[in-house]
C-alpha cells in the first residue's frame, strides 16, 4: 500500500463534499422540525391509524396500528405485482415467440402490439383502462355471468371463493409432489450422465402433481366447495354481489395495464434471447440426430434462457416499481396507503417517505442479488 | 392408394384444388367481411354455433387445399410460405384476418363516421362516435395548461426559436462544425434555460432574459478572438460571468424600473401545463441527466474506492426506488432539508428529482458502453501519454457513447413517458389536464376521447424518437 497525495486528494474532496451536503440537509431538517414543533421518531407506527382501506388482504380497520396499515399496503403492492408478473410473462413469451414466427401476419401482429403498447406512457394506459374502458362495463344487476359463476361488472370482478376443508393436507400433498419431482429430476440427470438412460421426467412429474393431490381428496378427507357470488339489493337502484371473492376495478385496471405494458418489454427480451442463439448451434444439434423437440429443450432453451433471464428480471423489478402508479387510481398500495393517507394524518414526512423508499429499495436489492447469484450459477464456465 | 392421393392436394391435381381452395377461402373472408361491414349474416339459416364457426372451418379447408408445395405458381408459393406453412399457422392466420376485418368498422365509425367534429359545445355530440369537439374546445388547455390565452404566443415563440436554434447543426458549414459540440453542450442549453425560465415566466425577470441574450451574443463575438486552446474554458465561464456582471452591476436599478413598466406579465409555474410542460420537463431533464449520469458512470469505474462506492450507492439508490416516491420526496421531504427562508419552485424541484432519477439509469447504460470497450483502447490512449480526462474525452467516451445510443434512447423514451407522473406534485401536463377536463361538469363522459388523443400524441413522439435513435445508431455504426 503506498499512499499518494494524488490518490487521496480527489477521494477526500468527494467525501468532504458528500458529508457537507448531507450535513447541511440534516442541520436544516433539525432546525425546520424544531421550528414547526415536529419530533422525529418511528413511534407513530404503533399508534391507532383511524382510517379505513377499501381493499385489504389481511384483516384491517381503523382501530389497527399504522404498522398494520403499512403491511396492508405492502401486501396489496405485492399482490398486484405478482398478478402482473404472471400475466406479463405469459403474454410476453407468446408475443416474443410470435415475433419470430415465419408467418407474416402473426409476426406483424406481434410487432404492432409491441410498438403500440410500449410507446404510450403507462400512467395513460392505467387511466385509459380505469376511467374509460372499465367504466363501459355493465352495472351489477345487468351483468352476464361468465361460465355461470363469475361476474365482470363496473364494480369489479366477482368470482367464486374456494372453501377448503383440511386445506393443510392438500397443501402438504402438493409439497410432497414437488419434492418428489425434484428428487426424480436429480436422479434422472444422474442416470443420464452415468448410464445414458433417459427417463420420461415430464410424464412422471405431471402424473405426480395430479395424483398426489387427487389422493388427498379421496383418502385425505380434503373437501372443496365453492361460494358463488349472489346479487344483493342495497337500495332501489344499487346492487352489489355478496359472497365469493371480489376484485376491485382498480386492481383489474392496474394489473391489466401493467402486464400489457411490461409484456412488450419481456417479448423483446425473449426475442433477443432466442435470436441470440447461433444458427450453427441448432444445425449442429440437428446434425447429431436430435429431434426438433430435443433441439429446443437441450440446446436452444438453455442458451436462450441465459440471455433472457437477466433483462427479464429487470422488467419484473420495473413492474413492481411501476405498481406504485396505483396511487393515481386509488388502488390502496404502499404509496397510497402509507405515503399518502398515513402521511397526511401524521405529518411525519421524513419517516414515512424514508420507510417507503427503503421498502422498495430492499425489494429491488434482494431481487437483484438473487439475479446475480442465478447469473453466476448459469454462466458458462470457460476453461 | 389413388383415393388418398385424390384427397391430398399436390401438383398433379393442382387446378381442382387451387380453384376449390381459393373459392372456399374467398367465401369465408367474404362472410366475415359482409358480417362486419354491412351486418349481413349470409349463414343466418344455420344454427348460431355453426354459423359462428363456419368461416373458420371453410377458410381452414380452403387453405388446406391450396397448400401445394412447389406448385410452380410464384404468388401461391409466396402465400403458402408466409401465412400457410401448416395447419396451426393457417388457423392463426385466419383468426388474425378475421380479427382485423371485424375490428375495422367499429374503429372507423368511432373515429370518423359517427364522430362529431363541428360546433363548440357538448350538444353537438349526440352520435355514438367520438366527440372530437371536446378536444377542439379544450385544445388550448391540453397544449398550454392554465397559461393565460393572451400570453401563449410566448410559449410558441420560445419553442419555435429553440427549434430553429437547435437545427443550426444541419446548416453549419464545415468551418463551424467543430464548434457544434460546444454549442449543443453549453450554449444551447443556456439559451434554452433563458428562454424558458425568463421568457415564458415573464414579469420583471424578462429583463434577465435580455441580459442573457446580450451576454450570449457578446461572449460569442469575443469568443472568435480567443485562442482555441482556451476556448472550452472560455465558453464554460464567460457567458455566465457576463450575465451576472450585467445583471448585478450594470444598469441594475434602471432596468428594474423599466421592467416594472412594460415587462411581460409574470406567469407562475403553477399555471404552466399541458403538452408544452411535457416538452419543457423532458428537455431539461434530458440536458441535466446526461452529464450527471456520465459523471457517475465514470465514478463507478474509477480506481478510487471511495468515489466508486459513493457512485454505486447513488446509482443503486435511485434505481431501486419508484419515480413516484422520488417525486413525493421532492414535494414533501425536500423543503424540510432546506433553510426555512429558502424557496425552490415546484417545477424546479420536480426537474431536479427526475434528472437525478434518470441520471442513475443513464449512468448504468454508459457504464455498459465503457465495459464493452476493449482494454486495448485504454492502454493505447495511456501509452500515448494521455491523462485520465484527455483519454476519456478524446478516446473512450466517443466510442462508448456510440455503442450505447440505443440504451440512451430507451432511457430518454422512459423519461418522456414518465413525465405524466408530475401530477404527484400538483403540476398538470397533458394527462393531468385530461383528468381535470374530464371532471368538468359541462363535459362529463368524454374520458375515452381525451385518453385516445393523448395516447396518439405520445405514441407519435415516442415512435419518432425511437426511429430517430435507430437512424443515429446506423449513422454512427463503425466497424471495429
Amino acid at each position: 500500500m503506498n499512499f499518494k497525495l494524488k490518490d487521496i486528494g480527489p477521494q477526500l474532496m468527494t467525501v468532504i463534499a458528500v458529508v457537507l451536503v448531507f450535513g447541511f440537509f440534516t442541520y436544516n431538517a433539525q432546525v425546520n422540525m424544531e421550528n414547526r414543533g415536529i419530533d422525529f421518531g418511528y413511534g407513530f407506527l404503533s399508534q391507532e391509524s383511524s382510517f379505513d382501506v377499501q381493499f385489504s388482504l389481511i384483516e384491517y380497520d381503523g382501530s389497527h396500528s399504522y404498522f398494520r396499515a403499512y403491511l396492508v399496503g405492502l401486501l396489496n403492492t405485492i399482490l398486484v405485482s405478482v398478478i402482473g408478473i404472471i400475466l406479463a410473462t405469459i403474454l410476453g413469451v407468446i408475443v416474443g415467440i410470435a415475433r419470430l414466427s415465419p408467418n407474416y401476419l402473426i409476426n406483424k401482429f406481434a410487432a404492432f402490439y409491441v410498438e403500440f403498447f410500449r410507446n404510450i406512457p403507462l400512467l395513460l394506459q392505467i387511466f385509459f383502462w380505469y376511467f374509460a374502458a372499465l367504466r363501459a362495463l355493465p352495472l351489477p344487476q345487468d351483468a352476464e355471468p361468465m361460465f355461470g359463476v363469475s361476474f365482470l361488472t363496473i364494480k369489479g370482478l366477482f368470482v367464486p371463493a374456494f372453501i377448503w376443508q383440511n386445506f393443510n393436507i392438500f397443501f402438504y400433498s402438493i409439497l410432497a409432489a414437488i419434492i418428489a419431482i425434484i428428487v426424480i429430476r436429480i436422479h434422472a440427470k444422474k442416470l443420464q450422465e452415468t448410464q445414458g438412460k433417459q427417463t420420461p421426467v415430464l410424464l412422471i412429474s405431471i402424473g405426480l402433481i395430479l395424483i398426489l393431490p387427487l389422493l388427498s381428496f379421496l383418502i385425505g378427507g380434503v373437501r372443496l366447495s365453492f361460494e358463488v357470488p349472489v346479487l344483493k339489493q342495497l337500495a332501489t337502484t344499487s346492487f352489489i354481489y355478496e359472497g365469493g371473492v371480489s376484485l376491485p376495478p382498480e386492481l383489474i385496471a392496474l394489473a391489466l395495464s401493467l402486464s400489457l405494458y411490461t409484456a412488450t418489454f419481456i417479448a423483446e427480451c425473449v426475442r433477443a434471447g432466442i435470436q441470440g442463439v447461433g444458427k450453427g448451434q441448432k444445425e449442429a444439434a440437428a446434425s447429431i440426430g436430435l429431434t426438433p423437440n430435443q433441439v429446443l429443450k437441450l440446446v436452444v432453451m438453455p442458451q436462450a434462457l441465459r440471455i433472457i433471464i437477466p433483462p427479464t428480471t429487470n422488467q419484473y423489478l420495473n413492474l413492481t416499481k411501476n405498481s406504485s402508479l396505483a396511487a393515481a387510481i386509488a388502488y390502496p398500495d404502499l404509496v397510497l396507503v402509507f405515503a399518502g393517507t398515513a402521511l397526511m394524518q401524521t405529518g411525519k414526512a421524513i419517516e414515512i417517505v424514508s420507510i417507503t423508499m427503503f421498502t422498495y429499495l430492499s425489494l429491488s436489492i434482494s431481487i437483484s442479488l438473487l439475479m446475480n447469484w442465478y447469473n453466476k450459477k448459469i454462466a458458462i464456465t470457460e476453461k | 392408394m389413388s383415393k388418398i392421393n385424390f384427397l391430398k392436394p399436390d401438383k398433379s391435381n393442382l387446378n381442382t384444388f387451387l380453384y376449390l381452395g381459393s373459392f372456399l377461402f374467398f367465401i369465408s373472408v367474404l362472410d366475415v367481411l359482409l358480417n362486419s361491414f354491412f351486418s349481413l349474416n349470409i349463414t343466418g339459416f344455420l344454427p348460431s354455433f355453426l354459423s359462428f364457426l363456419l368461416p373458420l372451418i371453410l377458410g381452414f379447408i380452403g387453405l388446406y387445399f391450396i397448400r401445394i408445395e412447389l406448385s410452380g405458381i410464384k404468388q401461391l408459393d409466396l402465400l403458402n410460405k408466409h401465412i400457410n406453412t401448416n395447419n396451426f399457422n393457417a388457423i392463426l392466420s385466419l383468426l388474425i384476418i378475421f380479427i382485423i376485418l371485424k375490428s375495422i368498422p367499429p374503429i372507423l365509425s368511432w373515429f370518423f363516421i359517427d364522430a362529431s367534429f363541428a360546433g363548440d359545445s357538448k350538444d353537438v355530440c349526440t352520435g355514438s362516435g367520438a366527440c372530437w369537439t371536446y378536444i377542439k374546445v379544450w385544445m388550448r388547455r391540453f397544449m398550454y395548461g392554465m397559461y393565460p390565452n393572451g400570453e401563449q404566443w410566448r410559449i410558441n415563440l420560445s419553442f419555435i426559436a429553440l427549434a430553429l436554434l437547435g437545427s443550426v447543426g444541419y446548416f453549419a458549414t464545415d468551418k463551424f462544425k467543430k464548434y457544434l459540440t460546444l454549442y449543443y453542450v453549453v450554449i444551447y442549453p443556456f439559451i434554452a434555460f433563458l428562454f424558458i425560465f425568463f421568457f415564458i415566466s415573464g414579469g420583471p425577470v424578462f429583463f434577465d432574459f435580455s441580459y442573457g441574450i446580450i451576454a450570449a451574443i457578446l461572449s460569442i463575438i469575443i469568443g472568435f478572438f480567443i485562442p482555441s486552446k482556451f476556448k472550452f474554458y472560455y465558453f464554460l465561464i464567460v457567458p455566465l460571468a457576463l450575465y451576472i456582471l450585467l445583471k448585478y452591476f450594470v444598469f441594475y436599478e434602471e432596468l428594474i424600473e423599466l421592467g416594472k413598466l412594460d415587462g411581460l406579465n409574470w406567469v407562475e409555474t403553477g399555471a404552466w401545463g399541458g403538452l408544452s410542460l411535457t416538452f419543457i420537463i423532458s428537455f431539461f431533464c434530458l440536458i441535466f441527466c446526461f452529464p450527471i449520469g456520465m459523471a457517475f458512470a465514470l465514478g463507478r469505474r474509477s480506481g478510487f474506492p471511495l468515489i466508486r462506492y459513493i457512485s454505486i450507492g447513488f446509482i443503486e439508490f435511485w434505481r431501486g426506488v419508484p419515480l413516484i416516491t422520488v417525486l413525493f420526496m421532492s414535494a414533501v421531504m425536500f423543503p424540510m432539508f432546506l433553510p426555512a427562508d429558502f424557496f425552490i419552485d415546484k417545477l424546479v424541484r420536480c426537474i431536479i428529482a427526475i434528472s437525478l432519477f434518470e441520471a442513475a439509469y443513464v449512468a448504468e447504460v454508459i457504464r455498459g458502453g465503457l465495459q464493452a470497450l476493449p482494454r486495448g483502447q485504454y492502454e493505447a490512449a495511456k501509452s500515448l501519454g494521455m491523462g485520465y480526462w484527455r483519454m476519456h474525452i478524446f478516446v473512450i467516451l466517443p466510442q462508448a457513447l456510440k455503442l450505447v445510443i440505443p440504451g440512451i434512447a430507451n432511457t430518454f423514451l422512459a423519461l418522456v413517458k414518465d413525465t405524466p407522473l408530475i401530477f404527484v406534485v400538483g403540476l398538470l401536463e397533458i394527462v393531468g389536464m385530461l383528468n381535470l377536463a374530464k371532471t368538468n361538469p359541462e363535459w362529463l363522459g368524454f374520458a375515452m376521447e381525451g385518453y385516445v388523443f393523448a395516447a396518439i400524441i405520445f405514441w407519435i413522439i415516442c415512435y419518432a424518437m425511437s426511429k430517430y435513435s435507430y437512424n443515429l445508431e446506423e449513422k454512427y455504426k463503425t466497424d471495429r
